[in-house]
């Protein structure tokens, strides 16, 4: 009985191990652990044999049924694992085909450059102070020590609506709007973006408008070299940290001392190339101390307060950046101009 | 401005320091050079000849056989094509071996079978502009002084060999119109000495007051007039190192008076008047403003009209000249002119301007006038020129100077104190550095304890103030020097306001939801100002527009959205998404600056999504749009208070267009546009929005506020209704939302269907309503209750019926 036993757990183990499939392995099962199984045969048989000798069988029984249980067990689990794996491999794709695309615009590139230098300055604490495009005389010129009559102010150069209103030349007149809301109390610390208009013919290089960003820092006790250490601050976080800059002076009717901010080239260093004409600089600011009569006109007293202001224009800035090389495709918004600013 | 290195050498020592040089450190203390031109064009090899023969060529017509002296031996046989050459002429040579511009070599040659030994060049030759040779020589050989000497390098009197520094100037600068000027300011930026030129007049026993009188009617334009007369003068070319210098400041010569005349002005930087004193038709020189109509023939022989707004200078009758601007033909110096009247004048700028404005005629005695002549020289000018007048065209001068002077002239002098230019500057210049700026710049000053008396020339016009002393300390010290700080005092946290900040987010919404940001022009023509406009006023148009279609301020942002759609289509960009910013511009009368209203709009046109392998394609649609702005009402928490209504606007698809009100206002449109304004600009089906971002940014909302997540289930019922087709599904969502209470959470359409499975006229709408309590399960019962209102009320309300 006891060989019996052995030889039907031998025979039950090959069986599972011949088994391809769950419903081959399941007859397995059926037929040895069944209830009309050999197994459950030879337990009927117990009868037959002494009282000793029945616990012995008994376990031995057990103890066959539990390794078949286990190795049927096993089997199932490999035999389900593989038809997983059956399953995975019919539903593989081609991961090469593209995805399913996200539409994605993106700002202007203006206004990529524009946010840039808003946050830095934020960062430096100034705020954003905004102010109308269409202009009085007053803010646009004279308040900004551009008196009727000045040169630099001819019919010629501004688009004038009447004699008295004009499309504002510059940002300029922000920054007299705002001091004059001061009313003579400093501090002052804002930069000014916007749009700005020009008498100028459209080509590569000019546009009837174009943008403009200004600052401004009115307080007592600004020094020049303040202005310095801002613009050098502002150029090597906009152009890379080893920039540096240079003053040149300059003349405009609302600073004084004036001058022209160079930053070292970025694309040569500083050693001279084609995009800084050799000279391994780029001209990118105007800046000066602000002229007293700006000061006083807006309510300042320029024996107490000093201020230094300075310009730049977005589209130039752009234009190095990204190697831009018509202001034109600014404003023609060409697709396939805007969507080169997609990414970081 | 251009300035001759070598010229400018007779006012200033230029030793140990060349061209190149100079132009930068005339850079960096600020006045630009634009360039140094090099004059000599890669010349070698050019002397002065000597033309001993002249014969016909034996076989040629137009050549001539010269034998030129050129101090090397023998005559060398030269066959020349110009045809003003003559025998006994000083001529520029170019030898065999020579090299002229453009890498030409001189080589022995055969002409017509004639040998000759090099070339007899005219000034081109030698790289001069055409419009700056003397008109006699224009079309042929230059004809040099007799005196000059045979083999001397011929560069080197033409002032070929020079280097001209091109200055662009700026307003303020206009002291460096001259080369005096420059003089000074070189010697400020050197540290050297400034050499005046030498004045020595030999007036004869004449009074000038016999000659002629002047007198000036209107002060104001003209606050200082004198003359001088010379007479006897013979005309003829002037000397040649007067000719190069012109040549090399960029003016003509032409002859001996006209030209010392242009010499002083480049000098000076004073502008003189030469009249053939025989010409002028009477004894008297009135200045006075023109009488409208008035004529004057100017030296370019065109005739002009006058206004009173412009000067004249005349002879009490007639005009003789535009004052400050330019001659009149009547009065000009010619080959027979023997007595010379010449006039030194300061003239008013902003009178000259006026005349440059309206003649279109500006001249190098206008430039000056308008941006502020040295009136502290004027009569020095004048003093000088009679002087070379009398050595270089062999005249006379005559006692004595008329003169009417109204000038109210007074020192400039400023104050300022060594802490205050430090103060300003942020620097730590010391009293030292300071003074010997001051005594570079050749300002005469005091100084006592720090503090410093400045009185500043009179040819420095642009400093009156401490802060231009300060420039001028800041400019000459050198900018490199300054140190860069950071402003100290109180620092503030900068940020953008909330409204900056809103938009900012509205922009990144727009552009993650697939829309470019476009910046388009605010001007535009009459018929585009107005269009699409969500309000209205009088437009607002250019004084002085360049052209039409750039003249009118917009009011809409829609309609160069559109060109910028229809751009991009005729560049084969059919699928074009874009938004703009930007201000429109509605007037508020004529004496008040316009209503400046930020508004956000879009166009949308062509496949909006298509992801083609997986056979997806979807083209814009109205909805494709309306989904975006419900997003962005979203963003900015205004979705449930946002409506559509169906509307009608000009220029838009009748049928779909929509209103969007915010709590009941109307912020903007939403629409297709109308196939005839599409054709108009070129495009396929198109949809467009405009809003006023101002009223959607500044609208209130409140905090964020947590709800708590569902903890029972929810339960969903579907209903299908049956309406008349002209129900909008917005109304029908509403009564809905209204009839479902508390319990309805929510609402959503989910099939909506018109055809032949319903009756003609009427078309179904399907909403999946969800009910919650947020306290407890409902019950089946307690949903059905509150669905069966929610449909009684669509019943009546909408003659509604379930979809069997």
């Amino acid at each position: 009985m006891k060989e019996r036993l052995q030889q039907l757990q031998q025979e039950a183990l090959e069986k599972i191990e011949q088994a391809n499939d769950l419903k081959a392995l399941n007859d397995v099962r059926v037929a040895y652990l069944g209830k009309k199984g050999p197994i459950t045969e030879v337990l009927r048989g117990m009868g037959a044999l002494s009282p000793e000798e029945r616990p012995v069988m008994g376990a031995l029984v057990n103890e066959v049924r539990e390794v078949i249980q286990t190795a049927l067990e096993a089997r199932q689990a490999t035999l389900e694992q593989a038809e997983v794996e059956k399953k995975l491999a019919a539903e593989a794709i081609d991961v090469t085909l593209p995805g399913r695309p996200i539409r994605r615009g993106n700002h202007h590139p203006l206004t990529r450059v524009i946010e840039e230098i808003e946050d830095l300055f934020i960062g430096m604490g100034y705020t954003i102070a905004e102010g109308p495009e269409v202009e009085k005389d007053y803010y646009n010129f004279e308040a900004l020590n551009l008196p009727k009559g000045h040169p630099a102010r001819d019919m010629q150069d501004s688009f004038y609506i009447t004699e008295e209103i004009l499309l504002r030349t510059h940002t300029s007149p922000v920054q007299a709007r705002t001091m004059e809301k001061h009313q003579g109390r400093g501090p002052v610390k804002i930069i000014c973006p916007g749009k700005v208009y020009r008498r100028d013919n459209d080509d590569a290089t000019h546009s009837h408008q174009f943008t403009q960003i200004e600052g401004l820092v009115v307080d007592e006790h600004i020094r020049m070299s303040d202005l310095k250490g801002t613009l050098r601050e502002f150029a090597r976080k906009m152009f890379g940290e080893d920039r540096d800059i240079r003053f040149r002076p300059s003349f405009f009717p609302f600073t004084e001392p004036s001058v022209e901010v160079d930053v070292s080239c970025a694309n040569c260093g500083g050693h001279g190339c084609s995009v800084c004409k050799g000279t391994g600089w780029i001209e990118i600011l105007g800046a000066g101390m602000v002229h007293p009569n700006v000061l006083e006109m807006a309510g300042f007293d320029s024996k107490k307060y000093t201020g230094f202001a300075f310009g730049m224009g977005p589209e130039r800035i752009a234009m190095l950046k990204y190697g831009i090389d018509d202001i034109r495709h600014f404003y023609q918004n060409d697709v396939r101009f805007l969507q080169q600013f997609n990414r970081v | 401005m251009f300035v001759s290195y070598k010229w400018l050498q007779q006012y200033v020592d230029l030793t140990n320091i060349t061209a190149k040089e100079l132009a930068d450190r005339i850079t960096k203390a600020g006045i630009e050079v634009e360039s140094v031109e090099v004059r000599n064009k890669g010349i070698q090899g050019v002397v002065i000849g000597h033309v001993l023969e002249r014969e016909q060529h034996p076989n040629a017509d137009k050549l001539s056989k010269c034998f030129v002296d050129i101090g090397e031996g023998e005559p060398v046989q030269i066959i020349c094509g110009a045809p003003n050459v003559a025998k006994g002429q000083k001529v520029a040579v170019a030898k065999v071996g020579a090299v002229l511009p453009g890498n030409f070599k001189i080589k022995r040659a055969k002409l017509r079978g004639e040998e000759s030994n090099g070339m007899i060049c005219s000034l081109q030759e030698l790289g001069v502009e055409s419009k700056l040779v003397p008109k006699e020589y224009a079309d042929g050989i230059f004809v040099f002084p007799s005196d000059a000497p045979v083999g001397a390098d011929a560069l080197e009197l033409l002032y070929l060999d020079d280097e001209v520094l091109e200055l662009s100037l700026t307003p303020n600068r206009a002291d460096c119109l001259s080369m005096i000027g420059v003089a000074y300011e070189v010697a400020a930026i050197l540290g050297r000495s400034v050499k005046l030129p030498a004045i020595e007049l030999h007036e004869n026993s004449e009074s000038v007051h016999d000659y002629i009188s002047v007198r000036v009617d209107t002060p104001k334009d003209n606050p200082l007039y004198v003359g001088r007369i010379v007479k006897n003068v013979k005309i003829g070319p002037s000397p040649l190192w007067m000719q190069a210098r012109l040549m090399a400041a960029g003016i003509r010569p032409h002859n001996n008076v006209v030209d010392i005349t242009n010499y002083i002005l480049l000098e000076y930087g004073q502008p003189l008047h030469a009249f053939d004193y025989d010409r002028l038709g009477s004894k008297e020189i009135v200045v006075r403003r023109a009488k409208a109509g008035e004529t004057i023939v100017t030296l370019d022989d065109v005739e002009r009209t006058l206004t009173e707004e412009h000067l004249v200078i005349t002879n009490g009758k007639e005009p003789v000249a535009l004052a400050g601007v330019m001659g009149g033909a009547n009065s000009e110096v010619c080959d027979k002119t023997v007595n010379v009247f010449i006039e030194a004048a300061y003239f008013n700028g902003a009178t000259i301007r006026q005349a440059v404005k309206d003649h279109g005629l500006r001249s190098e005695s206008s430039t000056r006038f308008e941006k502020g002549i040295d009136p502290a020289r004027t009569k020095e000018a004048l003093d000088r020129a009679a002087m070379l007048m009398a050595e270089y065209a062999g005249g006379e001068v005559i006692g004595g100077v008329v003169e009417v002077n109204t000038l109210q002239r007074k020192d400039v002098v400023v104050t300022i104190t060594l802490d205050r230019i430090n103060n300003v500057l942020g620097t730590t210049i010391t009293k030292e550095e300071v003074a010997g700026i001051l005594t570079n710049l050749q300002f005469t000053f005091t100084e006592e304890n720090g503090t410093f008396t400045i009185t500043v020339p009179s040819r420095r016009r642009d400093i009156a103030i401490e802060e231009d002393i300060i420039e001028e300390v800041a400019r000459l010290y050198g900018y490199d020097n300054l140190p860069a700080t950071l402003p100290v005092g109180e620092a503030k946290p900068g940020k953008l306001t909330p409204y900056q900040a809103k938009r900012r987010k509205v922009r990144r919404y727009l552009e993650d939801a697939g829309l470019f940001q476009a910046i388009t022009y605010s001007l535009t023509n009459e018929a585009k100002a107005t269009m699409f406009a969500l309000e209205t006023a009088e437009p607002i148009r250019l004084a002085l527009p360049m052209s039409e279609e750039r003249s009118v301020l917009r009011q809409s942002l829609v309609p160069h959205l559109l060109e910028a759609a229809s751009y991009n289509r005729a560049r084969q960009v059919e699928n074009v998404a874009l938004y703009e910013i930007g201000s429109v511009y509605l007037a508020n009368g004529e004496h008040e600056l316009p209503n400046e209203k930020e508004r956000l709009a879009g166009v949308l046109t062509g496949v909006w999504h298509a992801h083609v392998w997986q056979g997806e394609k979807k083209a814009v649609d109205f909805y494709v749009a309306k989904g975006i702005l419900d997003g962005l009402f979203a963003l900015l928490g205004l979705e449930n208070r946002v409506e559509y209504k169906q509307a009608k606007r000009e220029h838009l698809h009748p049928g779909r267009t929509a209103d969007m009100l915010l709590d009941g206002k109307t912020i903007g449109f939403i629409a297709q546009l109308h196939p005839i304004v599409q054709k108009q600009f070129d495009l396929k089906e198109t949809y467009v929005f405009e809003l006023d971002l101002e009223v959607l940014l500044k609208a209130e909302v409140d905090n964020i506020r947590y709800t708590a997540i569902p903890r029972f289930p929810s339960i969903t019922r579907d209903i299908a209704l049956v309406v008349d087709e002209h129900v909008v599904a917005g109304e029908l969502q509403k009564a809905i939302i209204e009839a479902g209470g508390e319990l309805l959470k929510d609402v959503s359409i989910f099939d909506v269907y018109k055809g032949d499975r319903l009756p003609e006229g009427k078309k179904s709408i399907a909403f999946a309503l969800r009910y919650y309590d947020p306290e407890r399960t409902l019950t089946d019962e307690e949903v059905t209750n509150v669905h069966e209102q929610v449909i009684k009320a669509v019943e009546q309300q909408f003659g509604a019926t379930l979809r069997g």
